[in-house]
Formats: structure tokens, C-alpha cells, sequence
């Protein structure tokens, strides 16, 4: 069952697991997969209010002293979407929602760093929430007309007359279909499809121009017809390969990145995939083999030591954020278009130093009503305290010898144990 | 074939080599690594890779610009006659390239031209996969430099990257490169170094990847002895996550500066560390639309930080036996888009700078008509240029680690 939460979620309590062990697998993963009615910890966590973007009062005339002070506030609002974001993933009761969510963003990878704009990582964010539980149709539907991946794909610079392959490449190689089950002419076609769709940076929103467009007649995939956005988006959606891909692509963050996806996971919307992910035989079979992603590790550790980031003073919040870049995954900031790596590319020595310093800060951070739990235990039992407070399901010899010298330090035995093989491949 | 290879390969990769890593790891203790620290010969030389992400557009950095063909394909994006750096009367740098070309000059910088390989992919991540591995029919799951590691001891101090990831052209079969971080210079505070070694213990019967995550606390242990004994002292914390100044869409690479990455490789190489092979890479070059100053923002600091580095590392004996090799996983488009940009193309030039590196031409240069769906026709297989690399710098036979590869580029040293 801890597995089951484990990887569902972002980091269950030990007060989850046992509420999850009472009341049985079955009634568990229903509950997991129907979201509440109401969510408390979402309603108090909103998405932020922004204010429009700031480059968008800029003109030609605009003094340098301008932009950079445009350039300074959207810098801030993206730090500001950034913490509002993690402090979500913290406060929401809806644990597989939220982490749901953040796979859909590191598959449609898009970056603020070229989009340059909270509003639309927000509005591509909203998006995603949308349409991450339904089915693929109306998902890729609405991502080929969203603003925040058509700027970063360079879908506004895709003309009639000449036609930028990028985002018609990326939406079949990463996001729908996966290498290999289209030809370069696809690419080429495909690319004419999603002419005519350009970003109004003022109001956030996309327009179709009907003179950018290109309304002839288009091979893709062995079907010949007027393909615009939608209808392109409508055939990549309903190639079987697509929701076979997409199952892959969950079973590869949610279950195992080295044993392949068993086969017929694919379900009619992606919840449905995910039940079937998670009822799978082969899924229990993955314990203890799956590298959590920076952002999984640290989002389920503050859930686990009760730390809400918001409630954290600033010189702490900035720590947490310069772990996280350090370790290479800062939310809304994916490397490539092809999203964060995973597996062992996590675990180097370089993304271990930054594990060690977060933990540092987690540990001092921890509430003390969560210390409380760990220092109630004789010191000779802490150890395993510490291990019902992470959720790990033991310690094997290497970990708790590494441990027992630290029971008597428990914001030292707490960092330890973040930092420990069984915490860090869950 | 494998879905989105690049991250599987990543995780494969680093997968396979943890597992014999983590098993070997009880006959591979702390003090045996820190003891070969220094222990080379200092006759060997040493492999500097720059890895360019994205897909840098070959025909703007060595310019054809006497090629009637050139300016017919790509009227707005080429660069005139007057502003190229001149190589000859055919071929000039970007004007970027100020340091390269004044290297040039002084015979210094040979350019490997049409680089690439059979059957071109023009997806970023296959093809960076097939330059990692040096497999293109099949990328596999070890990098050539990896395999090069295997051979060589599989010492992780062997080969280092100043990335946070570990590329995978260091991952071999039984063992892994080191990746360290260029601004952390803190080691592990907070944790007694008893805890941290007690961490670096192999456990039965445990899955691989936590073997893998045991492993990183030995490496650590290793890497940071050898490191912080070079590491500058006043080096500032710059980690900006938002560091502007790779608008395109970043197609991976390093967010370090590359100046800062090469720092840190010169520091190593002057403290005459083990390391045979150092790895690091810029990224951003995927300039699908607005190129030209994109390409030119991104390959002045290539040029500044390559010609700082080599001029540093010409002034000691140490230095002396580096060679620099630059390559990106494929070239852009012949003729331009309408966004002023390019889309993905295939092969190349290879620039090497460095110890014995024979300057000048080597290889044909791709024709600009005569083309392969709109593309360059390769002249050189990249094989050629690793087979080289490893028998001219790391002094192996290339043979096992590329699947007994014959190939050479003549001359090149």
C-alpha cells in the first residue's frame, strides 16, 4: 500500500499510509484516482493573481531603464508562480492530481525561459489540469493552440510560406506518437497543418490568421485531407500509437524507467491508464527501483516533516529553490523540450552534494511537532521511527549502520536519512 | 525502436554501469582512489569534448561564403562577403570567431569538415544519442567515452564531467565518469564523514539503482578530494535560474557558463590531476527562427571562453597536452525557414584545437547542391574523428570500444 502511495502521490504521511492500510487496496486506489469534492489544502493555495504582463506596455519607444524593469518584475512573477506552484504540490489533499499535473508539464516540456511569461506558464498550466485526467483528443486539441508551447516551438513563426518544422516535430517525436511512427514528410505536412496560429503576448490568448494559414491539401500519416491544427492534432490523438506512447510514458515516471510498460495499459482517458498502471502485476514488482526526480523527493519530504514552504522565512525559501536548481529540476524550467532525464541520471556526485545540503535545510526546517514523533521513540528505535515518519519500508544493514550513530542528533538522523539509497530510489 | 531515447539511454545507461559499480565496490575502497590521485603519467595527454546542444548551424560557423549556393539558399541569414572572418578564398568564420580565427592563423585549429554519420536523424535526441554512443544504427546503452572507461579501469575520476547530469557519453558497461558541480564547492556539511562512508556500502541483494545511489557517496568521497585541492577559492555563487541569455529552446547542455567549466578543467589540469577526459558542453543552439544574432550571442562565448582556455593551458607543460575537440549533434538546414532561422540538418564541422592538433582543412567539404533532402551529404563518418581521438589522445586501441571501427582522419596530428 506505502508503495501504491509512494508513487501516486508526492510523498504520503505515515498517517496516509495507515488510513489507506484500514481501509484496503481496493477502496484505496478508487479513492486515490476520484478526486474530493473539495480539496482544502488546493482551496488554500489559488493559483496567484497577476498582474498583465509586463512587457506587454512596452513599445519601440520604450527606454532601456523600461524593459529592465520589465524584464526585473517578470522575473519576479515567474518566482512567485514557482513557489505558488510548490507550495501547492505541499498543501494539496489531492496528492495524484497534483503530481499528475507536473508529469503532463516535464512531458509537454515547456520553459519560461524562452516563453518568458507567467501568465502563460499559468494559463498552459490551467491547460494541462484541464485536460490531464481526460482523454488525449481534447488534450492535444487545446495544447496545439496554447501560447505558452506555440512560443516556445516557434508555432508563431510557422507560416504559409515557409514553415517552421518545430513544433510539428516535437508533437509527434515527444509529445504524441514517439520516434519512429512517422516519416520526415509527416513532419514536413504536419508542420503546414498547424500554420496560421500566432500569440497576442498583450492578451495571452492565440488568433487564428487566416492568411498565415495554409488551407491546401495535406499528406500525414497515410491520410490526405485540408488538415488545420485541429483536425492534425485530432488524427495524431486517435493513432493507437499515441495512447500506447503516452501509457509508456507514465509507466516510465510512475513504475520502472528500465522494465518496459506491460501491454493493453492504455485506457479510453489517462485516469483510466493510470488504474490500469497501478493495477498491473508488474507494477508491485517495481519497488524499490524507481529514482525520484528532485522535485518528487523534496516536495514529499517537506510533506513528510510537516513543512509548508510558504510558511518558511525567505532566506529559507530561497534555499529550497537553489537546491532544486542545483539538482537540476527547477518547475516550469525544464532543460529541453524533451524533458528532465531520469533514473540514474539523478544520482551523481554532484546532484548528491546538493541532496546533502537540501536535507540540511529540510532538517532544520522540520516542524517540531514532526520532531516530536521521532525523539518520542527510544533512541535505539529512532531509526525506525525515522523510517515510518519517510515512509520507507526498512533499512537494510548499509543504511542502518549508517544511521544508529546519529540517533541521538534527530535533525541529523533526518537529513541522513533523506540522503539514503532507500529514500532516494523509491 | 526505444521511445525518446535520449532519456532512456540516460537512465539505462547510468543503470547498467551503477549495477557493476555497486558490485565491485567492496574491492573499491576510498583510500585505493585517493592514492592513484596524481598518479599519472605525465606523458599522457589529456581529451578536452565541448558538446554544443541544439544543433549548431555549421554553414554560419565555417562560412562558405564563396558559394554562390550559399547566399541562393539562405538570402537573409547569410553573412556577407565583407563581414566573414577569412579561412581562405572560399571558406570564413562567423565574425564572432575572432579568437578561433586568430588561432587559425597561427595554425592552430584544424576543422574537420562534413561531419556525420550514415542515414541521418534529425531528431535532436537521437542524434545526440548516436554522437554519445558512436552507435548509428542502434544507439546502445554505453557511451563511447564510457566504454573507453571500462578499458581504462572505470576509475570515475578517469573521465569527468562539469555537468549536473551525467552525459551519457561517459557511461560505460561497468562503470561511469564523474559528474561534478562547478559552483558547489561546499562538501557535504552537515553529516559526520563517517555517515557519508557508511552510506558508500554496497547492500545485497538491493536493486540497482540504489546501488547506483551508494555508489555516488564513494564517488563523492573521490572526486571531491581530487577537486577541492584546485578549486579556486573565490568563486561566486551564480546559480540564476534564469539566466536570459539562451532565449532558443534550450536543447540541453550545461547551464554553467562554459568559461566556468573550462575554468575548472584548467585548474585540474595544472594540478596534474588523473583525469584523462574532461566533458563539457554549452547549449541553446536550436535556432529554429531569429538565428543570426542568437548563433552569434552563443558562439562569441564559445570563442572567448575556447581561446581563453587555450591560451591558458599553452603556458604550461601540463597544458601543453590537451586537445580540444567541438562538435554538436548535427548541423542546421541548407536553406533557411521563414522565421530567419533553420531547421534541423545533418552534418557538420569538427573543430579541434590543442596539443599536436595538425591545423588547417581536413576532409572535403559537403557540396550545397548537391543535397540529400535539403540536406548536406556527410564527407567524414564521426567515427573516423573518435577512432582518431582515442589512439592519437587517450592512447587506445579504438578497435573494442567502436565495434572495430578502421576508419582514421589522416593527419589530424
Amino acid at each position: 500500500m506505502a508503495h501504491l502511495l509512494r508513487r501516486a502521490t508526492f510523498g504520503p504521511t505515515a498517517d496516509e499510509v495507515d488510513a489507506a492500510e484500514r481501509a484496503g487496496p481496493a477502496a484505496t486506489l478508487d479513492r486515490l484516482l476520484t478526486p474530493p469534492a473539495t480539496d482544502r489544502g488546493a482551496a488554500a493555495t489559488p493559483v496567484p493573481a497577476l498582474p498583465p504582463d509586463p512587457y506587454a506596455g512596452l513599445t519601440k519607444d520604450s527606454t532601456r531603464e523600461q524593459r529592465q524593469q520589465a524584464n526585473a518584475e517578470r522575473r519576479k512573477q515567474l518566482q512567485q508562480v514557482t513557489e505558488w506552484w510548490l507550495d501547492r504540490m505541499v498543501a494539496a489533499q489531492d496528492g495524484l492530481t497534483e503530481k499528475l499535473l507536473f508529469f503532463w508539464h516535464g512531458h509537454w516540456a515547456t520553459s519560461a525561459q524562452k516563453v518568458k511569461s507567467a501568465r502563460l506558464m499559468v494559463g498552459q498550466l490551467e491547460t494541462l489540469r484541464r485536460h490531464g485526467r481526460g482523454p488525449l483528443g481534447p488534450l492535444v486539441a487545446a495544447m496545439v493552440r496554447d501560447p505558452a508551447l506555440i512560443v516556445w516551438l516557434d508555432g508563431q513563426k510557422n507560416t504559409r510560406k515557409a514553415p517552421n518544422e518545430n513544433l510539428a516535430r516535437e508533437l509527434m517525436e515527444l509529445f504524441t506518437l514517439g520516434i519512429g511512427a512517422y516519416s520526415e514528410a509527416d513532419v514536413k505536412a504536419g508542420a503546414r497543418a498547424l500554420t496560421g496560429w500566432v500569440v497576442d503576448r498583450r492578451t495571452g490568448t492565440v488568433r487564428f490568421e487566416t492568411k498565415r494559414h495554409d488551407p491546401g491539401e495535406k499528406s500525414i500519416l497515410g491520410q490526405s485531407a485540408r488538415f488545420d491544427a485541429e483536425a492534425y492534432a485530432g488524427l495524431l490523438a486517435a493513432q493507437p500509437a499515441a495512447a500506447t506512447f503516452v501509457a509508456g510514458r507514465l509507466w516510465f515516471r510512475y513504475a520502472s524507467t528500465e522494465t518496459p510498460a506491460p501491454d493493453g495499459l492504455a485506457g479510453a482517458d489517462t485516469i483510466a491508464t493510470v488504474r490500469a498502471l497501478f493495477s498491473a502485476p508488474a507494477f508491485a514488482q517495481t519497488r524499490g527501483t524507481l529514482v525520484k526526480q528532485p522535485v518528487e523527493w523534496l516536495v514529499g519530504a517537506l510533506r513528510q516533516l510537516g513543512v509548508r514552504p510558504s510558511a518558511l522565512p525567505e532566506q529559507q525559501r530561497k534555499q529550497l529553490l537553489a537546491g532544486l536548481n542545483a539538482l537540476d529540476q527547477v518547475p516550469l524550467r525544464p532543460p529541453s523540450v524533451g524533458g528532465w532525464p531520469a533514473g540514474s541520471a539523478w544520482l551523481t556526485t554532484s546532484s548528491l552534494q546538493a541532496r546533502l545540503r537540501t536535507a540540511g535545510v529540510l532538517a532544520a526546517a522540520t516542524a517540531p511537532g514532526v520532531l516530536a514523533r521521532l525523539t518520542a521513540a527510544p533512541t535505539a528505535g529512532r531509526p525506525d521511527a525515522l523510517a515510518r515518519l519517510l515512509v520507507v519500508d526498512g533499512w537494510g544493514a548499509r543504511t542502518r549502520a549508517a544511521l544508529t550513530p546519529l540517533a541521538g542528533e534527530p535533525r541529523k538522523l533526518l537529513a541522513a536519512g533523506l540522503v539514503s539509497p532507500e529514500y532516494t530510489v523509491s | 525502436m526505444d521511445t525518446v531515447t535520449r532519456r532512456r539511454f540516460l537512465l539505462t545507461s547510468g543503470v547498467v554501469g551503477a549495477g557493476a559499480l555497486a558490485a565491485g565496490a567492496g574491492a573499491y575502497s576510498l583510500r585505493d582512489l585517493l592514492d592513484t590521485s596524481g598518479d599519472r603519467d605525465p606523458q599522457s595527454r589529456t581529451l578536452v569534448l565541448v558538446t554544443l546542444y541544439g544543433g549548431n548551424d555549421g554553414l554560419n560557423t565555417v562560412i562558405p561564403y564563396g558559394d554562390p549556393a550559399y547566399r541562393a539558399a539562405r538570402p537573409e541569414l547569410a553573412y556577407p562577403d565583407g563581414e566573414v572572418r577569412r579561412l581562405d578564398d572560399d571558406f570564413g568564420l562567423n565574425p564572432a570567431l575572432a579568437g578561433l580565427h586568430q588561432r587559425w592563423s597561427g595554425g592552430g585549429l584544424a576543422i574537420v569538415r562534413g561531419v556525420g554519420y550514415p542515414k541521418p536523424d534529425r531528431s535532436h535526441f537521437r542524434s545526440m544519442d548516436i554522437w554519445h554512443t558512436a552507435q548509428p544504427d542502434r544507439p546502445g546503452n554505453t557511451g563511447w567515452l564510457g566504454r573507453w572507461l571500462d578499458r581504462a579501469g572505470g576509475d570515475p575520476r578517469l573521465a569527468v564531467s562539469f555537468e549536473p547530469a551525467l552525459p551519457p557519453l561517459l557511461a560505460g558497461a561497468q562503470s561511469a565518469g564523474a559528474a561534478v558541480p562547478v559552483t558547489d564547492r561546499k562538501a557535504a556539511k552537515g553529516l559526520p564523514a563517517a555517515t557519508l562512508t557508511a552510506f558508500a556500502a554496497a547492500e545485497a541483494g538491493e536493486s540497482a539503482a540504489r546501488g547506483r545511489a551508494a555508489a555516488c557517496f564513494a564517488d563523492l568521497r573521490s572526486v571531491d578530494e581530487m577537486i577541492r585541492q584546485v578549486r579556486d577559492s573565490a568563486d561566486p555563487d551564480t546559480a540564476d535560474p534564469d539566466g536570459e541569455q539562451a532565449p532558443a529552446t534550450a536543447t540541453g547542455g550545461a547551464r554553467t557558463p562554459l568559461d566556468a567549466q573550462l575554468d575548472l578543467v584548467a585548474q585540474c589540469v595544472e594540478a596534474g590531476v588523473s583525469t584523462r577526459v574532461f566533458s563539457v558542453s554549452l547549449g541553446g543552439f536550436d535556432t529554429h527562427a531569429d538565428e543570426k544574432q542568437l548563433q552569434a550571442v552563443l558562439l562569441g562565448q564559445l570563442d572567448r571562453a575556447l581561446t581563453g582556455f587555450a591560451d591558458r593551458m599553452s603556458r604550461t607543460e601540463a597544458g601543453r597536452k590537451v586537445v580540444v575537440a567541438v562538435y554538436s549533434e548535427f548541423g542546421r538546414r541548407v536553406r533557411a525557414n521563414a522565421s530567419d532561422g533553420t531547421d534541423h540538418g545533418t552534418a557538420s564541422d569538427v573543430l579541434l584545437l590543442g596539443a599536436g592538433v595538425r591545423g588547417g582543412w581536413h576532409g572535403a567539404p559537403p557540396s550545397l547542391t548537391d543535397l540529400d533532402d535539403g540536406d548536406l551529404k556527410y564527407t567524414t563518418d564521426f567515427r573516423d574523428v573518435y577512432a582518431t581521438l582515442l589512439d592519437r589522445v587517450l592512447d587506445t586501441d579504438p578497435g573494442p570500444v567502436l565495434a572495430d571501427w578502421r576508419g582514421r582522419v589522416d593527419k589530424l596530428f
